[in-house]
């Protein structure tokens, strides 16, 4: 029993040496960036950033399917720059980020596709702009 | 044990979610969360807000874009060769960007501000590429008054460039802040939220290049 205790205290007393370290501004070993981190990201951004000029580029792929390739690898970049760029972990004190990040998606995905199909089917139900002229006079 | 327990008063009075430590600091155990963790949250809120409004202009551009009005559409207007350098000189600059945040834990003056000039220069060069494509539209008369398309496109892609405009300000400041008040911890929190701002505006500029000029090439 008195072993758990030290051993509580060891740690509690680890976090207070984190939490001030915190205060100072500096890097815990939480916290610190890497360079491997920088430069594993900057290497997939790059391929992913070649594919995309790739995919545009060529006739290899059928062509209805591009805008969806080109959807899926920016999907794809973006998620990199997330994690080695902008350090979003599954760490406990990355929660929060997580759950405003996943609140965030939600609504550009309403806006965006919620826009999009609203006026496809507008433009697709309006009077052809000939006749509505022709009405007006 | 005395020390420890004047840390738990202190920085848990109520004691709140405790059975033993916690590694989760901000979710009852184990004390709050550092300021470093809260400031970092707050920025991050505001950069998601920040990415409703990119939203909002995607949307509308990708409403507008087959509305050229008689003008040239996106397929005859863009140069992928220009964007290609756009985007290289942007990630080359977020990368440099975290160079700078590892100069910065190691508290070494030099590296930190030739990091951060870096990153400026390749973030000006972005900057001038981008205004010298929007100059060569203007001198064909094919400015945002031109179709809706070209309203649409303006509007995003210089919503981007304001921002990357304010980033580069930013950017100035907290070289100067650094020079002239060292590795303050205060000005720490303010270049993590400067670095988040940097990353982000290059995850706004994927979407630009892939949807945008990329897609719009092959429509």
């Amino acid at each position: 029993m008195s072993s758990e205790l030290d051993r509580n205290a060891r740690e509690i007393d680890r976090h207070r040496l984190e939490y001030e370290e915190d205060d100072k501004g500096g890097a815990s070993d939480e916290h610190s960036a890497h360079l491997a981190t920088y430069v594993l990201g900057l290497g997939l951004a790059t391929l992913l950033t070649i594919a995309s000029f790739w995919v545009a580029k060529t006739h290899l792929i059928y062509d209805p399917g591009i805008p969806m390739a080109l959807a899926t690898l920016a999907v794809a970049q973006m998620g990199i720059h997330l994690v080695f760029f902008l350090h979003l972990t599954t760490a406990p004190d990355n929660t929060n980020n997580i759950l405003a990040l996943a609140f965030g998606l939600l609504i550009v995905g309403l806006v965006i596709f919620g826009s999009v199909w609203i006026m496809a089917h507008l433009n697709h139900n309006m009077m052809p702009m000939q006749q509505l002229m022709q009405m007006q006079r | 044990m005395s020390s420890t327990d004047s840390f738990i008063t202190i920085a848990d009075p109520y004691r709140l979610g405790h059975r033993g430590p916690n590694l989760a600091r901000g979710h009852g155990g184990g004390g709050p969360a550092s300021i470093r963790v809260i400031v970092g949250y707050g920025f991050w809120l505001f950069l998601l807000s920040d990415i409703v409004i990119f939203a909002c202009l995607f949307a509308t551009y990708a409403v507008l874009a087959p509305n050229t009005a008689g003008g040239p559409g996106a397929r005859q207007i863009f140069e992928l060769d220009r964007v290609a350098w756009e985007t290289a000189c942007l990630l080359a600059s977020s990368f440099f960007c975290g160079l700078a945040t590892i100069a910065l834990a190691t508290r070494n003056q030099l590296l930190t501000q030739a990091a951060l000039l870096v990153t400026g220069l390749l973030g000006l060069a972005f900057l001038l590429l981008e205004a010298s494509e929007f100059a060569a539209l203007h001198a064909q008369n094919l400015g945002p008054t031109r179709s809706a398309f070209l309203t649409g496109f303006f509007t995003l892609v210089g919503c981007h460039g304001v921002h990357v405009t304010a980033g580069l300000l930013w950017l100035g400041t907290m070289m100067a802040q650094f020079f002239a008040k060292g590795f303050r911890p205060d000005i720490g929190r303010r270049f993590l939220c400067f670095s988040m701002f940097w990353h982000f505006l290059d995850v706004v500029w994927v979407a630009i290049f892939s949807l945008v000029y990329l897609v719009g090439t092959r429509l």
